[in-house]
Parts: structure tokens; sequence; C-alpha cells
């Protein structure tokens, strides 16, 4: 999608996964939930690519999907030149070291039964041979990496904070020197002050070792912090995806440009005076998407193309992809037009 | 705490510790617990070590002496055939413990393994929980009744009578009372899977074996040490009915429920008789309620240091 200059690590085309659905007596299959449904993106060397969208959209399956964690439907994920979307067990195992995974719930995520050091060390165990006192002298060195006092290393995860458990879950996700880390909703569960501090400490772990993030969140201005490219889902499906200066200055996507308006505003003078898009309706339900666009059910710019067709996504500037049927395929309008021809189409749809 | 920077001085610096010293610390704290370990290892070492002191032959008929109160020569007393009571009592004793241990050790096993392959692998629940309806819709007592009639003979010529006895009963009561270990633990592993840990460790490349060994099995031991417990008491109590029945032992080979049954006969004229074989029976099942009591809070993390 993007010149080939920077190296390209991650490349997803058209992921799928759909969960089945049983029901009645024979528990027969009656239909699918689409969670994610047709995803392409490329997530350079050294970048970070922000996900974000509303609760139930498809983030953290698709998060998941990527590090081969569910079976994929269809669809292609390659990780540093590998392909893997159709990889078995033991083809994958060797390639676990390189791609990890930060959870959404620090409390969830580290068994409750298994002191720091013995979460910590379970990839090394698994992949390494190490001798004892060198997987404990590995431990250390990632405890240290991310803000633990070595002391801690026999106590359970219930003694700790959330954000010490996160980034006890960090260090672990640190332990094999991975490439690719899927970071589920990091910070999610923790509250704003800590937020800060496991961003940071992304960040840092992120120039220390060269990583290249998938940070999944609903938290845009989190996501305008870290990210470098940010990708927009609706409903299983990739809405927008641009630069992250891009997309904040200038959304495209009618769903965007909504998200956006609804985060709030520091200076309560500005505040105040804002303008918000607010969308009427429910997300429909993946298992039921709409005909055509999935966002037409609750598009304040629908047109009656939207009802009938998906539309593609495309490049509408360098970089800055959108599925809309507001940019027709054609014309690559100037920011401009486009200004223009998106107000003409809010008066069409007001008569 | 959350920044503080790492502190590498010797004195805030302590290498891992075994985790078991920290269980037996929070055991050491439950004193049910401990009296109960205490009690249980009193019964083991009186039942064990007793019959090298207390010489008397559990079998040798005194019939002069029988319907003994307690007297110096014979400190329990002795049965309607003139038997010692306390060498009686010590050799039920081992039998009776070993069946216990050995049966509940058993369906435990069974119990834990197939509900966890029930809960983990699910194309295996339906056939392996369908399994487990059928043992639980079989009447016991006819099955029991059926095994003991078949492989009775061909066991007790193989292995000698006692022994051949003590695995036919021991098999017996294991693979009958496996079934409710099975639901409970399949219930709580259907749980665990799903919890984020498990995917961690998918993440990284775990198999499935050392998923179900590092993260499944602790986090299940709590029920299954429950069902421990509960399991050898059901299974003295078991092994004493079959007894009764003429099912178990020979009539003459002592256990704490042949004895107990042996002594209902004669509950009006002489009470103690049933007495300590039903208070070697409930102390036994108690303390060992204690000891799994203790072992579930002091295995938990969570509860350890409380």
């Amino acid at each position: 999608m993007l010149d080939d200059t920077p190296r390209t690590l991650v490349k997803v085309r058209d992921l799928k996964m759909h969960f089945p659905i049983f029901a009645g007596l024979f528990r027969r299959r009656v239909g699918e939930v689409k969670a994610v449904d047709g995803v392409s993106f490329d997530i350079i060397e050294g970048e970070t690519l922000g996900l974000v969208g509303e609760s139930g959209c498809g983030k953290s399956t698709c998060g998941r999907a990527v590090l081969r964690l569910y079976d994929i439907t269809s669809g292609s994920i390659s990780i540093d030149g590998q392909e893997i979307g159709d990889a078995g067990y033991q083809k994958l195992r060797p390639m676990r070291p390189q791609m990890q995974m930060v959870f959404q719930d620090p409390q969830a995520s580290l068994n409750p039964r298994m002191t720091v050091a013995r979460i910590i060390s379970e990839p090394l165990d698994e992949h390494t041979t190490l001798s004892k006192a060198e997987k404990q002298e590995r431990v250390y060195e990632l405890m240290d990496a991310v803000g633990l006092n070595r002391d801690f290393a026999n106590r359970y995860p219930h003694e700790f904070s959330g954000g010490q458990r996160q980034r006890i879950g960090i260090a672990r996700a640190l332990a094999l020197n991975p490439k690719f880390i899927v970071c589920d909703e990091p910070i999610a569960a923790l509250d704003v002050s800590i937020q800060a501090q496991v961003v940071n400490l992304l960040e840092e772990l992120q120039d220390k070792f060269n990583l290249t993030y998938l940070f999944i969140s609903h938290d845009l201005s989190m996501v305008r912090h870290i990210a470098d490219r940010v990708a927009v889902m609706y409903l299983g499906k990739v809405a927008e995806l641009a630069p992250r200066d891009a997309l904040y200055s200038k959304p495209l996507h009618p769903y965007t440009e909504a998200l956006l308006s609804a985060v709030p505003e520091p200076d309560p003078n500005v505040e105040t005076r804002r303008e918000r898009i607010i969308l009427r309706g429910d997300v429909p339900s993946p298992a039921h998407p709409p005909q055509g666009c999935n966002f037409s059910t609750r598009c304040p710019k629908v047109m009656d193309i939207c009802h009938q067709s998906d539309p593609d996504m495309q490049e509408v500037e360098p970089g800055h992809f959108v599925a809309c049927h507001l940019y027709p395929p054609t014309t690559k309008p100037t920011t401009k037009n486009m200004v223009a021809s998106e107000a003409n189409k809010s008066i069409q749809q007001g008569e | 705490m959350t920044d503080t920077a790492p502190q590498i001085t010797e004195e805030a610096f302590r290498r891992p510790r075994n985790q078991w010293w920290d269980v037996w610390d929070q055991f050491r704290t439950h004193k049910g617990a401990l009296v109960g370990f205490i009690i249980f290892i009193t019964i083991m070492v009186a039942v064990l070590i007793g019959p090298y002191l207390w010489t008397i032959d559990p079998g040798y008929i005194d019939i002069r002496a029988r319907n003994q109160g307690p007297t110096l020569a014979h400190p329990l007393g002795t049965d309607q055939l003139g038997r010692d009571m306390l060498a009686r009592m010590m050799a039920g004793g081992k039998v009776s413990v070993a069946v216990g241990v050995t049966s509940m050790a058993l369906s435990l096993i069974l119990g834990t393994l197939i509900g966890v392959l029930a809960g983990y692998f699910k194309k295996l629940d339906g056939p392996l929980m369908r399994f487990t309806d059928l043992f639980l819709a079989l009447p016991l007592l006819p099955l029991l009744l059926v095994m003991v009639m078949l492989f009775r003979e061909a066991l007790s010529s193989r292995f000698g009578p006692e022994t051949g006895i003590f695995i036919l009963m021991v098999t017996a009561i294991g693979i009958t009372s496996w079934m409710q270990t099975a639901r409970i633990v399949r219930g709580d592993v259907l749980a665990l899977k799903e919890r984020e840990f498990v995917l961690a460790a998918r993440s990284i490349g775990t198999p499935s074996y050392r998923m179900i060994l590092r993260h499944i099995l602790p986090n299940v031991m709590s029920p299954v040490m429950v069902s421990a417990t509960l399991g050898i008491a059901s299974a003295i109590i078991t092994e004493s009915s079959l007894s009764f029945l003429g099912l178990g032992f020979p009539p003459d080979f002592p256990t704490w429920g042949r004895l107990l049954f042996d002594a209902v006969d004669y509950l009006n004229q002489y009470p103690e008789r049933v007495f300590w074989p039903g208070l070697a029976i409930s102390l036994t099942v108690l303390s060992v309620n204690y000891i799994g009591d203790g072992l579930r809070d002091a295995l938990d993390p969570r509860i350890r240091g409380r």
C-alpha cells in the first residue's frame, strides 16, 4: 500500500474472521458473526499502527487473528515475509517469539498461581534452553526494563496494582525479543494517571528495542499520542486508514468525523462551542450486517448507492485510504474540492 | 511504588524461595488443618507401627476371654469370640485407610483426567460427558455385585485372597465415584480456558499438555482438593457397607467397617465396641477434611498470608 522504502513487517490482506452461530435443538449452524470481515493493512517496521473503533467493532478479534490465536476464516497474514494465515501449530510455534501480545485486563492475563518470576520466564521456558541462572538473570533484566523492582520477583499478581500488573504483562511480552507486539487495549483497564505511565513505557521500549506495535484502543486521544498511522474500524471493516496527523486534522470518512467529534476538548471555551456529530441508532449486529456499506444505517451523509454496494478501499491522498462512496474512485479530489463536494452532498441529503 | 528504580541492594534483594515453603507456612497458620494433620499422622503411626508393639494376633480366638471390658491385657476389651479389639482396630485401620486413600486417588485421577479432557478439548466434551452421565445413571450396588461375582475368584487366585479383594475393592470404589469430580473439574476448566492468561500462554506457543499442567491444573486444585477429602470419607464408608453385605473382605478379616457392623448386634450389651471403630472412622474422615481445607487455602496464593 505504501511505498516500499521502509520495510513492511506485517502485511494483512482481506482478513476474515467469522464465528459460527449454532442454534436450535440440533445445534445446527444458522449463521455467523462476521467479527472481522475483509481487513487489509500493512505495518511498517518500527511504527505504531493505531486501531480504533467502538466496542464490538472487531478490533480485539482482529488483533488476535493477526497473531493467529484464532483459526482465521480466510485471508492472508504475513509477518516478516512469512505467511502464517494458514500455518498449523507446528509451523507457528517457532514464529511465536517474533510476535507477542499485551492484554487488556492485566488481572486476567496473569495466572494467579504463578509468581512474577515464573510468569515472565514462561516464554523462556518454552523457547529457549537457558540454564536456570541465566533465565533468572534475564527475568531481572526484563523487570528492570519495565521498571519493576527486582524484589517483586517472588510475589504473586494479586499483590500488585493495575499498572504494575500491566508492566509484568509487558515484561512477559518482551521476554523473547519480539519484533511485533499487538497491544490489545493495554490501557483500557487502568486509571488515567497510570495510563500515561504505561504508554510512555511502551514508547520508551519501542525506541530501545525497535518494536513494531499494533495498538488497539478506543481512546482516540491516546492513539493520537502514540500512533504513527491510524486505522478506524467499523463493524468488522476498516473505514479509514491514514497517517495520524492527516486523520485527526482532516477525517474523510463520516464515521471518523463522528468519532473525532466525540473526543472531549480540554479548553472549556472550545468545548462549549464544539459541535458534536451524534450518530443515531445502534451498531448493527455483525451477524446481520446491512446491505451495501456497513455504516449506511447510521451515516449522516448516506446516499442511495450506500445501500446497494459496499465501497472499496481507495487511496484518496497519498497514504490516506478511505472506504466511502463520497469519494468516487475515478477522481482524486484536492482538499478544497472535497470539502465543497462534501458540503454539496450534505445539502443534497437535506432535500 | 510503580516508578521506583530497581534497587539491587543486598538487603532488599532476595533470591526466589521455593514456593512449597510458603505453602507450609500458610498451612501452619490454619489451626484446624494442623490439628487434623497431627491426628491423621497419629492414626497412621498407630495403624502402621502399632502392630509391631502390640503383638497379639488380631485373629487369635480366646473364647474364654470373650466379651470382656477394658482390662490391662485387652485395653479396648475383646469381641464375642474373645479376639483382642485393640489388635483388630489396628489391623482393620490399615486396610480401611489403605482402601480409602487408594480408591480416592484412583477416582481423583480418573475424574480429573476426564474432566480436564472434556473441558479443554471441545471435540471430547460431548462423548466424555455422556460417558460420565452413563456412569451416573448406573445403579451402583448391582454393578458392584456383578463386579465382585465376576472378578473375585480370578483376582483371589492371582494375587491371594486379601490382595485380590483389596484390588477389587479399590477398583470398584474408584471407578464408581469419579463422576462428581469430573463434572466439577470440567466446569472449572471451561471457565478457565477462556481466561486471558490461557490466551497469553497460547500466544507464547505453549503446547496443550503443558498448558494443562501449568495453567489449568493448578487452578482447579481447590475443587479437586475438596472432592478428594470427601472422597476418602465416602470410600471408607462404601467399603464398610460392602463388607457388611458380604461382598467385601472375608468376614474374619478386620476392617473398621466390618468391626462396626459386627458390633451392631451387641449394641445394647457392649456399646463401647461400636464406639471405637466409629470414632476411628469419624476422626480419620474429619482430620482428612481439615487437611484438605488447609491445603486448599495454602495452595491459593490469594488467600496465603491472610
